[in-house]
This record gives C-alpha cells, sequence and structure tokens, in this order.
C-alpha cells in the first residue's frame, strides 16, 4: 500500500503544478486526450505486469502492434471481413504468439529476455514484409465498434473515452485475478520462487506460459485501439518502444524485475504517471526533443527514492528478525 | 594465565525496537578452542558479526592482545586477524579454487602490468587444501564441488589470511560424518599451532569434543560458561534452555497395517541402475540413515514427483499410486518437508499465512476465488496448534527463527491430513529447544496414524527417533535395522555399502 500511495500522491503534485503553470492542462479536450492515451497505454501495461510479476518479461509487445495494424488494416480492407471476426482474429493470433512465447520458455528453458528480444526483432520484420513496407490505413472503411473503441465518448463530447473507460473494467478484473484469485496467489509465489511452487504442487510451467498468453490477450485489445488512434500504420515505426512504456509502468508501479511483487493499482497509476508527464513536457513547452529524456529522469528518480526507503524499512525488519 | 588473544566487553547491540545483545562479555585465548551456544535467537550471530566487523556495536569495547580496536569494517577484522566462515557460504563458484582462496590477495608479477602470478597462486593454495585434507587441484572450478567441499576451500582461504582467530559459524551443518571428522581433527591442529578458534554449532556432541571452554547465550545476554570438566550435554542443554529438558526423544505407541506404505522398485533418474523397495507401517517412523550423497533425498523427490521416478510402483493402503508429478503425491496425501527449506519448503517473502495455505489454497476458494476468512482461520488455527512463535500470521516468513520457519513448512502440510509424511534433515541449523517439539509433533503425528520417512545425516536424531532405520549407499538400501540392532557401528558398516553380514 504504501508504494501504491507514494506514487500516486508524486501524480497528485504533478497535476496540480502542471495545472498552475498551464490551466490548459484541466481543459476538457486534454484531459480527454490524457485518459484515452492512459488507457491505451495502461491495457498493456498491465498484461506486462503479470509477465514481471512471474519473473519475466516481454519486449516484443511494440512489434506486435506493428503485426496486428498492418493485419488489421489488411483484413477489414482487402479481405473484407467482418470487423467482428477481424478483431477476434487479432487477439486470438496474438495469444497464440504469447503461447508460442510461454512454450520456449518454460519448455525449452530460454530466457525470457532472449525469446521476447527475437520477437521484436521478427515481428517487426513480418510486418514489413507483409505491408511491403507501405503505410496501412483504415480509410472510409466501415470498421463497426472498433472505431469506436478509439474516439467514442461515454456520456456525449464531454464525456469519458471508451479506452478509459475499456481500462477501468480491465483493471478491476485484472485486481480480482491477480489478488483475490487463487491463480494471482500462485502468480506471485511462482515468479519468487519457482521451485518452492513447484515442491506445493503448483503447475509452475503452465502458470507462466499463461502469463505470456494473458499479456498478449491485452496487447490484442489494445492493438484495436492503437491501430485506430493513429489511423495510420507505418510498419517499420508503429508500436516502437511501446513495451518501454509498458515496462516501466510497471516498475513505477511497484512491480520487481525479478519477480514475485506488483500491484494492479500501481500500474495503472504509473501508467497515469508517465502520461501526465508527457502531457506536461507539451504543455509547458518543454521541446518535444526532451520527452524521452524527462521520463528516462523521472523513472530513474522514482525507482531510486523507492530503494532508499526500502531501505529504511529492510533495517527495520532485520533488527525485528534478530529478536 | 596468559593474556587473552581477543576480549569482548560489555557489548550490547540495539536494532530499531529490540536490544539484540545486553552487556555480553567474551574472552578468547591464544591456542584455545572456545565452544558458543545458545538457541536461535540467542544472539549468537549478532556478536560475532560484530566481532567480523559486519555491524558495529552501540555500546562495549574490543580489545585485541590487550590493545582497545574499533571493527569498523570486514577488512578490520581481517587485518587484526579475525577470520570468518560463515554457515552461508560466501564463495565465487564461476571461478576455480586458487582463485576463491586468494581472492583479493593474488600474488602478481609484472610491475604495473599486475598479472595474477599463476605458479605460485596455485602452488599456495595446494600448501592450504592439504592442511583441511581437501585433495583436489587448484585449478577445479569451484562449482565441480560439492556444498560440502566448497565449505572446506573456506577454511583454507582463511587459513591462508593468517587468521589468528577464527569464527566459525555452524561449520558441520553440510559434512559428513567423515568430513566433520576432518575439520574437527583441523580444529586441533589449529589449536596446536596457536590459532583460536570460536565454534559455534548446535551439534553438541561436536562441541563436547573439541571444546575447551563453552560460553552460553540465551536472550542476548550471558547465561553462563562451562570449563574442560564441566562440559557435557546435560549441563550444555540446561545453561541454553535454562531449564532441565526432558528426554529429547518420545517412545511411539507402536504401529499397525504393517505395509501401508509401500515402495516397490522404484528407480531415481540420479541412480537408475538401482532399485529400492521398502514399507511403511502406519504409525512407524522409518529412519533413512547414510552418508551425504547416498540417494536418500533423490528418493524422497521422485515419489514426491518433483523429479519423475524412471520406473517402479507406490501403493498406499493397497493401492497403486500413479505418480508423475507432486500435484499427485499431494493428491494421495504423500508429502514432502524438503531440506534446504528456504529455497524449497517456503516462499519467504510470502507471509505465513499464504506460505501455510499455499498447497491447499484451491480448497480455500470459491469459484476461484480465495476466501480470506477461513484462509486466516485456518493459519490462525495451524501456528497455535505447533505453537509458531510468530507475531502474527502477516509476518513474513523471512522472519522467523528456524525454527519456527520449519514448523510453518509442517503446518502447511498437516492442514491437508497428510497419510505419508518424508523429513529431510528435519532439524538442520535448528537448537534443542525446537529440536525437541519437532520430535514430538512428529510422534504425534505417526501415534495418529501418519507414516513417517525421516532422512538424517544426524545419527544421534536417526537413533532416537527412528522406529526402524533403512540404510542407503550410492542408491541402494544395504540394510534394514530394528530397534534392538540400533548401534553407530552397525549403521556406519551398512553406509559405507557392506551390507547386512552375519
Amino acid at each position: 500500500m504504501k508504494k501504491e500511495l507514494g506514487i500516486f500522491v508524486l501524480l497528485l503534485v504533478l497535476c496540480i503544478v502542471v495545472s498552475v503553470l498551464n490551466p490548459r492542462f484541466l481543459s476538457a479536450a486534454n484531459l480527454q486526450n490524457t485518459s484515452r492515451l492512459i488507457g491505451m497505454y495502461g491495457i498493456f501495461s498491465l498484461g506486462l505486469g503479470a509477465v514481471i510479476i512471474t519473473g519475466g518479461i516481454e519486449l516484443s509487445v511494440g512489434s506486435v502492434f506493428a503485426l496486428q495494424g498492418v493485419m488489421l488494416a489488411i483484413m477489414l480492407r482487402e479481405w473484407h471481413w467482418p470487423w467482428a471476426l477481424a478483431a477476434l482474429a487479432i487477439v486470438l493470433g496474438s495469444m497464440a504468439l504469447g503461447a508460442l512465447h510461454g512454450l520456449l520458455i518454460t519448455k525449452a528453458r530460454l530466457q525470457p529476455f532472449i525469446v521476447t528480444l527475437c520477437g521484436l526483432l521478427f515481428y517487426r520484420g513480418l510486418a514489413r514484409f507483409i505491408a511491403k513496407d507501405e503505410t496501412k490505413g483504415f480509410a472510409e472503411e466501415p470498421c463497426g465498434l472498433l472505431r469506436d473503441m478509439a474516439s467514442y465518448k461515454l456520456g456525449g463530447e464531454n464525456g469519458v473515452p471508451m479506452p478509459f473507460v475499456l481500462l477501468c473494467v480491465i483493471a478491476a478484473l485484472m485486481w480480482v485475478a491477480l489478488h483475490r484469485s487463487v491463480y494471482g496467489r500462485y502468480l506471485f509465489a511462482v515468479g519468487r520462487n519457482e521451485a518452492a511452487a513447484r515442491y506445493s504442487g503448483i503447475n509452475s510451467r503452465l502458470l507462466i506460459a499463461s502469463a505470456y498468453v494473458l499479456c498478449m490477450a491485452l496487447a490484442g485489445i489494445a492493438g484495436i485501439i492503437i491501430a485506430f488512434y493513429t489511423n495510420s500504420i507505418a510498419p517499420d515505426s508503429h508500436g516502437s518502444f511501446y513495451e518501454l512504456y509498458g515496462i516501466a509502468a510497471a516498475v513505477l508501479g511497484g512491480c520487481s524485475l525479478s519477480g514475485g511483487e506488483g500491484s494492479v493499482i500501481g500500474i495503472v497509476i504509473g501508467t497515469a504517471l508517465l502520461q501526465v508527464l508527457q502531457n506536461l513536457v507539451n504543455l509547458l513547452g518543454i521541446p518535444s526533443s526532451l520527452n524521452f529524456a524527462v521520463m528516462g529522469a523521472v523513472i530513474l528518480i522514482g525507482v531510486l527514492a523507492d530503494q532508499l526507503f526500502g531501505q529504511g524499512r529492510a533495517a527495520n525488519k532485520e533488527g525485528a528478525r534478530l529478536k | 594465565m596468559a593474556e587473552p588473544l581477543l576480549e569482548l566487553e560489555g557489548i550490547t547491540k540495539r536494532f530499531p525496537g529490540v536490544t539484540a545483545l545486553d552487556n555480553v562479555s567474551l574472552a578468547v585465548f591464544p591456542g584455545e578452542v572456545v565452544g558458543l551456544i545458545g538457541e536461535n535467537g540467542a544472539g549468537k550471530s549478532t556478536l560475532m558479526n560484530i566481532l567480523g566487523g559486519v555491524h558495529q556495536a552501540s555500546a562495549g569495547k574490543i580489545r585485541i592482545a590487550g590493545r582497545e580496536a574499533a571493527i569498523r569494517s570486514v577488512a578490520d577484522a581481517l587485518a587484526l586477524g579475525i577470520g570468518f566462515i560463515h554457515q552461508e557460504l560466501n564463495v565465487l563458484d564461476n571461478l576455480d579454487i586458487a582463485a576463491n582462496c586468494f581472492l583479493g590477495r593474488e600474488p602478481l608479477w609484472g610491475g604495473p602490468l599486475r598479472l595474477i602470478n599463476l605458479a605460485r597462486i596455485h602452488s599456495d593454495t595446494e600448501t592450504h587444501l592439504r592442511r583441511v585434507g581437501l585433495d583436489f587441484s587448484p585449478r577445479t572450478p569451484l562449482r565441480e564441488l560439492s556444498q560440502a567441499q566448497q565449505q572446506l576451500v573456506e577454511i583454507a582461504k582463511a587459513l591462508s589470511q593468517n587468521a589468528r582467530v577464527l569464527i566459525m559459524d555452524e561449520p558441520s551443518s553440510c559434512l559428513t560424518l567423515s568430513e566433520t571428522g576432518r575439520l574437527l581433527a583441523t580444529v586441533k591442529e589449529l589449536r596446536a599451532q596457536g590459532v583460536s578458534v570460536i565454534y559455534i554449532s548446535h551439534r553438541l556432541a561436536e562441541v563436547e569434543q573439541c571444546a575447551d571452554r563453552v560460553v552460553v547465550l540465551r536472550d542476548g545476554q550471558n547465561a553462563g560458561a562451562l570449563r574442560r570438566e564441566e562440559i557435557n550435554h546435560g549441563n550444555m542443554v540446561r545453561l541454553m534452555v535454562g531449564r532441565d529438558l526432558k528426554d529429547l526423544y518420545v517412545t511411539g505407541k507402536g504401529s499397525q497395517q504393517q505395509d501401508y506404505f509401500l515402495v516397490r522398485g522404484l528407480r531415481t533418474a540420479a541412480y537408475p541402475h538401482r532399485q529400492l523397495s521398502f514399507s511403511v507401517a502406519r504409525g512407524e517412523i522409518l529412519g533413512f540413515a547414510g552418508l551425504v550423497g547416498a540417494g536418500r533425498s533423490e528418493m524422497a523427490q521422485a515419489i514426491f514427483g518433483v523429479d519423475r521416478p524412471l520406473g517402479g510402483e507406490v501403493l498406499l493402503d493397497g493401492l497403486p499410486v500413479p505418480i508423475n508429478s507432486a500435484r499427485d503425491a499431494i493428491a494421495a496425501g504423500i508429502y514432502l518437508i524438503p531440506e534446504d527449506r528456504r529455497h524449497f519448503g517456503l516462499v519467504t517473502s510470502m507471509t505465513v499465512r499464504e506460505n501455510i495455505t499455499l498447497p491447499g489454497l484451491r480448497a480455500l476458494a470459491y469459484l476461484g476465488l480465495v476466501r480470506r476468512g477461513r484462509e486466516a482461520e485456518l493459519a490462525e488455527r495451524q501456528v497455535s496448534a505447533l505453537k509458531v512463535k510468530t507475531p502474527g500470521i502477516e509476518t513474513r516468513a523471512m522472519n522467523l527463527s528456524g525454527g519456527n520457519q520449519q514448523k510453518v513448512v509442517l503446518a502447511k502440510w498437516l492442514a491437508l491430513q497428510p497419510n505419508v509424511l518424508f523429513f529431510d534433515e528435519p532439524t538442520r541449523g535448528i537448537d534443542v529447544g525446537a529440536k525437541a517439539e519437532i520430535y514430538r509433533l512428529m510422534r504425534t503425528l505417526a501415534d495418529n496414524g501418519v507414516a513417517i520417512i525421516m532422512i538424517s545425516s544426524d545419527m544421534e536424531e536417526v537413533m532416537g527417533v527412528s522406529d526402524r532405520i533403512a540404510v542407503m549407499h550410492e542408491g541402494a538400501i544395504t540394510g534394514f535395522l530394528d530397534r534392538a540392532e540400533f548401534t553407530e557401528e552397525a549403521i556406519m558398516h551398512l553406509a559405507v555399502g557392506k551390507t547386512a553380514a552375519a
């Protein structure tokens, strides 16, 4: 609870500072846009969080977005598939990729970093090849509810953007799954100590593989939103670096890269923090070339601060143990 | 009386919220072995950490050869001639023996080039290896050595640093009988050379064998000392615990149903050419004795399903139990309390409650969601039934003492109504008071109809607790002994591979 409180306070402080320096932060248009982005990034950050909790990592998410965008455009515009079928194909296809990663990691015992790094390279290349390096788009194609996923606002013109609504729903479901269900408890156990989990009868391999499938399922949903949000998919750059946003959000939100730690609320706040930071750079007139620099610096400070406070807590525990 | 080599006077150590040491004093004279004993949490480790430079005392003085000294770091301690051999080894298993031995003190040549003098490092290491009786080339990569052998390298390293006082923290916990014998011989040889040893161990028999004096700590304070002639098991236990401990071992009510748990023709991956067969009755404790590496843990892990057995069958109450994974064994009520509780028995960063409920979590859930109320209730019940000393069920397992951690591992399985329980080295690293409790628990379980298999390298424990003993050697059972036949000689005879002759 302490970790989440810390970054939540940081988020509040940041929002207050920006609103004071540039009241346009609080305008309906800006809030809507920021919350739309939080929704988009948050959905797949939650999936990444689940993988990180098992002690793994998933680096290929950004490239998968490119592949998804290309395939979605082709399915809708060239093959004229019904939108529901296309969406299902995207999500299931992504889950199949997740299952493949899971298999390589648990059966072939390859390191997650290696497997997903190869995925990052391979899927990007595949996307470029399938699209013949052309930028894809959706033009005037009727895409049913898919466009709405990205652009619809709940509650009229000044309402809440759909991606944010979807995030809230998914976050609630993930919270129950991760913090209240047997599955979630097993996930944390396997992430912290796989051997001990196995000795307690948990099927650790299946569990770890399922985390990758879950991550890709959420990436599928997010990928559809992202495709329609950007509306034009350049296969060599669409989705680039997005996985880093997800990992950063998870780490800021309390996930430990060595596994066994994390919280859904933390990941959502972490995502919000990153998007508000980005917004801050825009609104305060800071040259956008410094965008990544600002984010990198803040993430570092956040993690450093947590480490220093964490050491204080650990020292107290050490004393208590020895008596 | 010669001047003390080392004097700790009035040492007090305070941590936030707890006083670990209260006005403790200890003197060590040259060329003597001082046994330092006490229950878990008595303050032995803290005191030694202060001497070794890991912690600084809140109050008190340290004197080396009469002169006051400040030990602010491990380097300071080493410079003063204090060597520390920790219970958890600090070795680098990606390097070889010589590199480990001379880490940071490598003999160099080539002036500014600072190249390692390989010839000298190897010959110097060899000298020290011979002192501890380790028959390996200094070029051997450390990861090829067993844990016991790595420990001997640590000891050789400390000796090579010309320590005048050597602190050994539970040095024999991973050693076989013969290796322990060699260790004690080395300790005696060091004494003859004027090196003093502070020997910390729960194995009171070893302390009895090698110590000139015994110093006892209890609850962070001095609780007495024993001279050479006063050192015996009873006196040591009395000072450690503060009261007389009634018989450590309890005899059982007897067993029924001779072939309740039957293992036939079991073949493990470690010893594919050996077949194991044995039976355990309801209410019986079958002890497994043998040298380290005899294949006892492998046997238990194969039956429990964490390692796939290559062949054989397991029968419970006459019915065959197919075991392809730990889940199958657990479903049949066959549970294992593993040797390394910190790595295999518990998820140490999780709370007591989470650890106790982990294997049986499904039963406490409704529609996949954990019912917090029932979970807490179960955990509380187990904690009070086993008398686990913990501030609460939300305490992290890593903050409990070794004995209480072991109780949590036991609680985990007792919540699931065991039929057969495997204990692998159940009391390693646990003090006498907690040991007695665990033995009592085992006996109660047996009297309630559980079949118990206990693997132990502690001769005294195996003979005291078991109703029957099976002895293993290189993957096969060389013989069974009934209570009447329990002698150290008989066990050793079978343990080195001579099958039960006349």
